[in-house]
C-alpha cells in the first residue's frame, strides 16, 4: 500500500471541481489495491456512508481474460469521491456504472483512468447523476489505449439531470488513443426533467414528487442493472432519491 | 310501449326517457340487442331528475404563451351525456383540454370550470370496482351532490383533478423511457385511491384489473410491460390511453383527438373501450375530434362548434353530419348570418 501525501489543489485537472476542504478532512486516501488473476472474475459496490465526507482512490489490475464489476452509489452527504485507475490485461473486461445523487452544497465526483494495456480489452463506464440545488456532480473520465491494444472496445456513458438550474454537472469523457483498429463510444447529456412527461404522469393522479421520483428511478436504474447486488443497490438509491425530492 | 324500467318505445326508432333522447343505443336496447355498441342499461335513478350537471364552463378565457386562444368559452355537460367538439384547427379544441387539465404554460385569464364529480354507481359502465377492494371500502351509494358542493376545477394540481376524477385523453401521448405502463398506472391509481381515502390495491389486484382493461380494447398485456409508449404507434398510442382510463376509472373524461391516428378497426374497437368505460349515468365525456368518424361508435348527446375560442354553435348528432358535409367554415357562416 502507498499513500499519496500532499493535499492536492484546484490547479490539479483531476481536483479541479473538486471540495478541497472537505477533502483535507479526510486526507490522506490511502490507495486500495485489487488484482484480479488471469481467467478469474470479481466485483465490488462502494455505498457512501451516510455520515461527513468520503474519498476513496482504487487501483484495480486485471490480468488477461479477468473480469471486474465495479458499482458506485455516491450520495454522500457533503462530500464524495471515488477515484478509479484501471489496467486492462488482453481480452479483460471492466464495467462501471455509478450513480451519482446530491441536492444542498455537495460535491459529489467520480474520477477514472482505464488503461488498455494490451488487446481486445473491454471496458464500459455508465454515469448517472441527479443534481438538485446547489450540487456539484462531476465525471472526470481518462480512457487510454496503449500502442498496440488493438481490438479495444471502450464507451463511456455520461447523463445528468439537474433538478435546479442552480446545480452544476461536469462531464469530461477523454480519449487518449495509440492504436489502430480500436472502438471508444463516449456520449455526455446534461438536461432537465422532460415537463411534458411529468405533467402526463401528473394528469394520471401522481403528486409532482412521485412523477420526478418515477421518471428519476428509470434514469440512474440503468447504472445498477446487471449487478450482482443489483436489488440492493436499487433499493439504496432509491431511498437516496427519496432525500433529494 | 311503455317498459318496466320506465323508458317508452315509439315506435319511431327514438326512446324518449325523462324527457331525454338516445338514438341508436335506445333502438339496441329496445331490440334486446345489448350487446351492440356494448350499450348497458342505464338504471333508473331518482338523481337523474332534474340532471346532476357534472362539468360547468362559464366564459372562460386562456392564453398560451401570452396569445389568447379560448375567448369566453361556455359549456354545461350534464351527468350521463357525450358532448363532442368539433372546429377547425387553431380553433383552442386542445387549449381547452389542456386548461381543463391544468397543464402548464396554460393560463387562465377569465371565467370558472366547476366540476361535480359523482360517486360509482357500483357496477353500472365500466366502472366495476376492483373485486380485491376490501368491503369496507366500497362506495357510498350514489346520491346527488348537494347544491354548491361542486368542485373549483381551475384552482386544483393536475394530480388533484385526477384524484377527483378527471381523466384527460392526450393527442400526442408522452413516451416515458424507463418506465413500464404497469409500474406507473399502478402508483397512478394507489395515489388517486389514497387521495380519495381508499385502501390502495395489491399487486395481484392492480394486474387483474388491468389484464381485464387491456382486454376490453384487445391490446397484449405483455405491451403494458414495456416502457410508457416506448416504440409504439400511434393508434396503439391511442389505445394505450383507453386502457389507461379503463383502468383509472374517471368519472369524467376529456379526450383529445383520441380518433386521430387509428385505422378503421383500431378506430371501432376504441370507440367500443370509450362507450364500455364511460356510458354511464354517473359519468360524463368531452370528446373533441375533427372527423364525424368517432361519432358513429360513440354517439354524442350533443355536438359543439369550437371557432375563435368559443362556441359557435350546438346541436344534436346531426350536426356532426352537417358540418362532414358542408365544412366548417359553411356552418360559422350561417351561424353568422
Amino acid at each position: 500500500m502507498s499513500t499519496a501525501l500532499a493535499l492536492p489543489t484546484r490547479r490539479q485537472e483531476a481536483f479541479r471541481y473538486s471540495d478541497v476542504v472537505a477533502l483535507a478532512g479526510v486526507w490522506p486516501v490511502t490507495r486500495e489495491e485489487i488484482r484480479v488473476a488471469a481467467g478469474t472474475s470479481g466485483a465490488l459496490a462502494i455505498v457512501t456512508p451516510a455520515g461527513g465526507a468520503t474519498a476513496r482512490m482504487l487501483s484495480i489490475t486485471l490480468a488477461a481474460g479477468a473480469k471486474f464489476d465495479l458499482r458506485i452509489l455516491n450520495a454522500a452527504p457533503i462530500f464524495g469521491r471515488i477515484a478509479v485507475e484501471v489496467e486492462l490485461g488482453e481480452g479483460a473486461d471492466f464495467t462501471l456504472g455509478a450513480a451519482q445523487l446530491g441536492s444542498g452544497d455537495q460535491t459529489l465526483e467520480i474520477v477514472t483512468e482505464v488503461t488498455h494495456a494490451a488487446p481486445n480489452a473491454v471496458s464500459r463506464q455508465l454515469i448517472r447523476s441527479v443534481l438538485g440545488a446547489r450540487a456539484t456532480g462531476t465525471y472526470l473520465g481518462k480512457v487510454a489505449v496503449a500502442r498496440g491494444s488493438i481490438g479495444t472496445d471502450s464507451e463511456q456513458s455520461v447523463r445528468a439531470m439537474l433538478l435546479d438550474r442552480t446545480a452544476t454537472a461536469n462531464a469530461k469523457p477523454e480519449l487518449e488513443i495509440y492504436a489502430d483498429d480500436v472502438k471508444c463510444a463516449h456520449g455526455c447529456a446534461v438536461g432537465e426533467l422532460d415537463a411534458n412527461g411529468l405533467f402526463y404522469l401528473q394528469s394520471r393522479g401522481l403528486p409532482p414528487a412521485e412523477a420526478k421520483r418515477l421518471m428519476l428511478q428509470a434514469f440512474i436504474a440503468e447504472a445498477f442493472a446487471g449487478a450482482p447486488d443489483e436489488d440492493a443497490l436499487t433499493t439504496a438509491a432509491l431511498a437516496a432519491l427519496g432525500a433529494l425530492l | 310501449m311503455t317498459r318496466a324500467d320506465g323508458t317508452r318505445f315509439t315506435g319511431t326508432g327514438v326512446i324518449i326517457r325523462t324527457g331525454k333522447l338516445f338514438t341508436h343505443k335506445a333502438i339496441c336496447m329496445a331490440a334486446g340487442n345489448e350487446n351492440c355498441c356494448q350499450y348497458q342499461r342505464m338504471p333508473r335513478l331518482p338523481s337523474m331528475e332534474p340532471q346532476t350537471t357534472m362539468l360547468q364552463i362559464n366564459n372562460l378565457s386562456a392564453t398560451v404563451a401570452d396569445k389568447p386562444i379560448l375567448k369566453g368559452l361556455s359549456l354545461t355537460v350534464n351527468a350521463g351525456e357525450i358532448h363532442a367538439i368539433m372546429g377547425p384547427n387553431g380553433a383552442g379544441k386542445s387549449t381547452l383540454a389542456y386548461v381543463l387539465g391544468g397543464r402548464p404554460g396554460y393560463e387562465v385569464t377569465g371565467g370558472t370550470a366547476t366540476f361535480t364529480p359523482l360517486p360509482p354507481a357500483g357496477g353500472a359502465g365500466g366502472g366495476s370496482v376492483p373485486s380485491g377492494a376490501s368491503p369496507d371500502q366500497t362506495h357510498p351509494p350514489l346520491t346527488p351532490p348537494a347544491s354548491g358542493r361542486g368542485i373549483d376545477l381551475l384552482a386544483l394540481e393536475p394530480h388533484e383533478r385526477a384524484a377527483a376524477g378527471l381523466f384527460l385523453g392526450f393527442q400526442y401521448p408522452v413516451e416515458i423511457p424507463g418506465v413500464s405502463f404497469v409500474q406507473f398506472l399502478r402508483e397512478s391509481l394507489n395515489s388517486q385511491r389514497r387521495a380519495r381515502g381508499e385502501a390502495p390495491l395489491s399487486g395481484g389486484e392492480f394486474l387483474k384489473l388491468a389484464r381485464e382493461k387491456a382486454a376490453l380494447l384487445r391490446m397484449d398485456m405483455e405491451m403494458l410491460k414495456r416502457p410508457v409508449n416506448v416504440g409504439f404507434s400511434g393508434g396503439e398510442k391511442k389505445r394505450a390511453e383507453m386502457v389507461q382510463m379503463g383502468i383509472l376509472d374517471p368519472s369524467f373524461a376529456v379526450l383529445d383527438e383520441t380518433d386521430s391516428g387509428l385505422d378503421i378497426d383500431a378506430l371501432r374497437i376504441v370507440g367500443e373501450g370509450i362507450n364500455a368505460i364511460m356510458r354511464a349515468p354517473n359519468k360524463g365525456v368531452l370528446l373533441i375530434t375533427h372527423y364525424q368518424r368517432l361519432l358513429d361508435y360513440v354517439q354524442p348527446d350533443f355536438v359543439h362548434v369550437l371557432a375563435g375560442g368559443r362556441i359557435v354553435k350546438t346541436g344534436g348528432p346531426e350536426l356532426a353530419h352537417q358540418l362532414e358535409e358542408q365544412g366548417y367554415e359553411a356552418v360559422a357562416q350561417e351561424t353568422a348570418a
